[in-house]
Order: C-alpha cells, then sequence, then structure tokens
C-alpha cells in the first residue's frame, strides 16, 4: 500500500525507509541536545534541533542516515543542526557504512541564527565531499513538502547521488523571496503550476538535476536508495570537466528560455504539455528518449 | 578597498588580474611562485554565469598548473534572485563552483580565501568558506542578513536582537563575530603580503572552524556536538 513520504515526519521517514526496527538514533531527543540561540530569543526548540541522526540498516546494509524535520523551523540549518549533520557524515569515515541518507527538508540556514548557519552550511558541504572522496555514497533524498532550498540545495548538489519525489522541490531561492526582490513580474510566488515548473522535481529529472524520480511514497524511495547502496561517484578532474561542459552546454541552449515549458519543448520532450499531470514513471520514458547528454 | 588596490598592496605590479564583468581573474607572483587569482567585484551577485566563469579558472589552474596556489578574492551581494536562475538550477551551478575549489584542495592547491569587500550568504558558501582558510579584512562585511531584516522574518523586536547580539555573534553582521565563530581564520591588517605569505604557510589542512569557534567563544556549541556524535 503506498505510504505518502511527504506527509510523514523526519522521524517516521527514517523509520519506514530503513529496515524495520533497524534504527538507533544518535542524540536523541531525551539528550536535549538543543539550539542554545532560539531559547535566548524565546522562540520554541525542538529536543533534536530538528534533524534526526542515527545508524540502521537497509536491505541487510549498513548506512547512517539524517533526516530534516521540515515541521520545525522549516528544517532550517542552525548550529546545532549543522553540527549533528557533520557529526554524522564524520562518523562515516570511520564506520565505512554502505551509504550515507540524507532525507533533506530544509529553506535553508535557520535565519534565527543566521551567522552559525551559514558557516555550519559551509561545513556541512564540505564534509559531504570528506566522504565522498572517501569512496562512500551520499544520497540525497528530497520528498518533503518544503523542498530543499538555499543552503541544502547547494549541499545536495554535491552528494554523489541526488533522488526527488514528484511533490519535492529544489531550488537556491524560494519564490516569495524572488518575488520580494524583484516584484510579482519576475516571479509570482502564488502561481503553484509556475513555481513547480520551474522547481518541482519532474523539471529536475528532465534536466537531470536529480538522478532519480519516484513517486511520492516510501516504497519508491526505498527501493531506488537500495539500488544506489555502495554506488560511489568520487569527485574527479575529468568528472567536472564534463559537468563544467554540460552547465555551459545547458546555458547556450536553454540560457534564453523564459518558461521550464519552453526547455521542455527544446528538450524534444514528447508532449510536454502533458508534464506536470503526469505520472513520475510516465516521465522516466519521457527521458529516456532525450540525447544520452541529458540522460 | 577597491580590487585594484588590493592587488597593489599584495603584490604590487607583480601580477595580471582583469576584470570581466564582475568576475576578476589572472596571476600573480610572490616570492618566486605563482599564484591563480581569481573572484568577483562591484558586490557581484552570483549568477549561473558568474559561478561557471569562477569554476572555469579553477579548472583551468588544475588541468595545466598542478600545486599552483589559488587565491579567491570575494565580493558578494549574494546569489542572484531571478527565475530563470533557478530554472537553470542555479544551486548546481554555484555548487559545482564548490565542487571544484574543493577537488582543487585535495589535488594540492593551496586555497586561501580573502572576503575584501562585501560578503552575503550563497554567494560566499561556494567560494570563500570552501578554501583551506578564508579571511577578511577588517572594513569588510560579512553578513546573511541585517537586523532590520532578521527582525521581520524572526518577528523579534529589532532592539532586542540589537542588545542580543553585543553577546552573542550569531545574531549580527560584521567580521568580527565571524571570526569569533571560527568562519574566518584571521583578519589581515598592514602588510597585507607578509598574511598571505603566512596563510600560504599554515600547515594544517583540516576544518578546524568548529574548534575555533568554541576556542574564541563564539560558537561554542558546534564542536562538542559533533564530537558527541563521533563519541556513540
Amino acid at each position: 500500500m503506498k505510504l505518502s513520504f511527504s506527509e510523514l515526519s523526519a522521524r517516521q521517514r527514517v523509520a519506514h525507509l530503513l529496515d524495520a526496527d533497524s534504527f538507533t538514533e544518535i542524540l536523541d531527543p531525551a539528550q536535549r541536545v538543543v539550539s542554545p540561540h532560539l531559547a535566548l530569543l524565546g522562540v520554541p526548540f525542538s529536543f533534536d534541533d530538528g534533524v534526526v541522526i542515527g545508524s540502521g540498516t537497509l536491505g541487510a546494509q549498513p548506512v547512517l542516515i539524517a533526516a530534516q524535520e521540515g515541521g520545525f523551523m522549516g528544517g532550517g540549518v542552525g548550529e546545532v543542526h549543522g553540527a549533528k549533520l557533520v557529526g554524522i557524515l564524520r562518523l562515516a569515515l570511520a564506520t565505512h557504512p554502505a551509504a550515507v541518507l540524507v532525507l533533506a527538508e530544509s529553506g535553508g540556514v535557520r535565519l534565527h541564527e543566521a551567522n552559525a548557519g551559514l558557516i555550519a552550511v559551509s561545513e556541512v558541504m564540505r564534509a559531504v565531499l570528506d566522504v565522498r572522496a572517501a569512496g562512500i555514497p551520499v544520497l540525497m533524498l528530497i520528498g518533503g513538502a518544503n523542498g530543499c532550498f538555499g543552503g541544502m540545495g547547494l549541499i545536495a548538489r554535491c552528494a554523489d547521488h541526488v533522488v526527488m519525489s514528484d511533490a519535492a522541490r529544489l531550488s537556491m531561492s524560494g519564490p516569495e523571496v524572488i518575488e520580494s526582490a524583484h516584484g510579482v513580474e519576475e516571479f509570482d510566488s502564488r502561481d503553484r503550476a509556475l513555481v513547480w515548473r520551474t522547481t518541482g522535481g519532474k523539471h529536475r529529472f528532465l534536466m537531470g538535476d536529480c538522478d532519480q524520480l519516484v513517486e511520492d511514497d516510501v516504497d519508491a524511495f526505498r527501493t531506488a536508495t537500495r539500488a544506489l547502496l555502495g554506488v560511489s561517484r568520487p569527485l574527479s578532474l575529468q568528472g567536472l570537466l564534463a559537468e563544467h561542459a554540460l552547465l555551459g552546454a545547458r546555458l547556450e541552449r536553454f540560457g534564453d528560455c523564459q518558461d521550464a515549458s519552453e526547455v521542455w519543448q527544446r528538450l524534444g520532450v514528447a508532449h510536454p504539455e502533458q508534464v506536470t499531470d503526469g505520472e513520475a514513471h510516465e516521465l522516466r520514458h519521457k527521458r529516456c528518449g532525450n540525447p544520452p547528454e541529458w540522460a | 578597498m577597491n580590487w585594484q588596490a588590493l592587488l597593489q598592496s599584495l603584490f604590487g605590479d607583480a601580477h595580471t588580474v582583469e576584470r570581466h564583468g564582475d568576475v576578476i581573474r589572472g596571476t600573480a607572483q610572490l616570492q618566486g611562485q605563482t599564484l591563480a587569482v581569481v573572484g568577483t567585484t562591484n558586490h557581484a551577485e552570483i549568477g549561473v554565469e558568474t559561478a561557471l566563469a569562477q569554476a572555469r579558472v579553477i579548472l583551468d589552474t588544475m588541468q595545466h598548473h598542478p600545486q599552483r596556489p589559488i587565491l579567491l578574492l570575494v565580493d558578494t551581494q549574494g546569489q542572484r534572485l531571478r527565475q530563470r536562475d533557478e530554472m537553470l538550477c542555479i544551486n548546481r551551478y554555484m555548487a559545482h563552483l564548490g565542487c571544484c575549489v574543493d577537488l582543487a584542495r585535495r589535488s594540492g592547491h593551496r586555497v586561501i580565501g580573502l572576503v575584501y569587500d562585501q560578503a552575503l550568504s550563497g554567494g560566499f558558501i561556494t567560494s570563500g568558506l570552501m578554501a583551506d582558510t578564508c579571511h577578511a579584512l577588517p572594513e569588510a562585511e560579512i553578513r546573511v542578513m541585517r537586523l532590520p531584516a532578521m527582525a521581520r522574518v524572526t518577528k523579534i523586536a529589532e532592539d532586542v536582537l540589537q542588545a542580543l547580539s553585543l553577546s552573542n555573534p550569531v545574531f549580527a553582521p560584521g567580521v568580527e563575530n565571524y571570526l569569533a565563530m571560527g568562519g574566518i581564520q584571521s583578519l589581515w591588517r598592514g602588510d597585507l603580503q607578509a598574511c598571505l605569505r603566512a596563510a600560504l604557510a599554515d600547515p594544517d589542512l583540516s576544518d578546524r572552524r568548529a574548534a575555533l569557534g568554541a576556542a574564541r567563544g563564539g560558537r561554542t556549541r558546534s564542536a562538542e556536538v559533533t564530537q558527541r556524535v563521533l563519541a556513540t
């Protein structure tokens, strides 16, 4: 039976994604590792600072896992939240799991502790790349309703693999931020169809910004994740030169597009007008028909 | 300090750094050693093109000049806020820049970041903050957001934030705060060339920002929490 990934809490996602009863939480809420800054502001704090970390198994293979709670400060990265992410990544260097899974749901830097959050995001980026360089794959699983934005959007694109659902979004600046900077004619944040065309899982998949697109279903995430365990893609000069060429070609080919639907048309997607309403598995076939550099 | 004056202070006339739009790039000589210099000016907004242009310099340096040290000069207003850049996945372009800096470090290039004017959020995370160490001029400005904007977002009165920021560097902008939190390794004063030489000679290549933040009292929990995770 389908179990919506996006509607679950971070702790529930971890429990359902991993093998039953295999999860052991590190610094669980009983340890009360909380943000010292939110208390100063008189803002409610959380006993896990909005991120669940620990170890478990997936298909009997050992994994480390982190899951951000979008319901707490939008999954924003503060000092303690970031330090827990760095900790679980560094632990991977010592224990060599089959993968580190990051269930990302975040608006990016937590603005209540802005300076510490900014430094923390860069520490997480470097920790992700340390793990990646050690040949341990870091998998970003993006399926929460709040999406993956700002600093977490950067971190996501530093990982070995990105798996998204069609209910999720991946981007840098939120549409509200862009609208407040340059007006509603630049980006209408209330135009939901536009927001999804621009940042949603389907567009990211068609462009190759996520490696796999799945339904909003825990089992679909589980299947996709299992297939990627142990599949490491360390950075190399050749790899970054290829990435650079791809990003340069993208700019030439699509840099003048006004809307994602134009991008899909130029990509040669069959029936681009049906992309928005289609199912994720239908889209997989559409991308298969694209030139190899976009596959 | 503008970028020309900065380059003059660092290298005298011994550099070929030029401006191309908002990107500055070139090489410089220091004690018989050639450095690659790349960065931005004019409070550049970092869009997909600006990120790629900087990444190109780092890739060229890795490809053609192994081991050559790289100096990243930071002056940015942050990421470009446009629907078109988001459509093109600007976070992938910026992450690419960050990955290039990271691989350069791992491949034996010393990478030093210097905030010489202004550093804001996303534009800073994928350049200066990915260096071996990042430094700042005392008159530079580093921030995520100013207190009035923070007051709006957090719905906390600005005078309350102002009072808190006197004792807690997490809240208010400023290079001194980033120094206290360990995000900035040192402030460069006086003989800037001597500061650069010292940064290049630093043998420690690990990410010690959390430990520095704890030692300097500006970011007290980060290193401790990470250690507790590792101790499990």
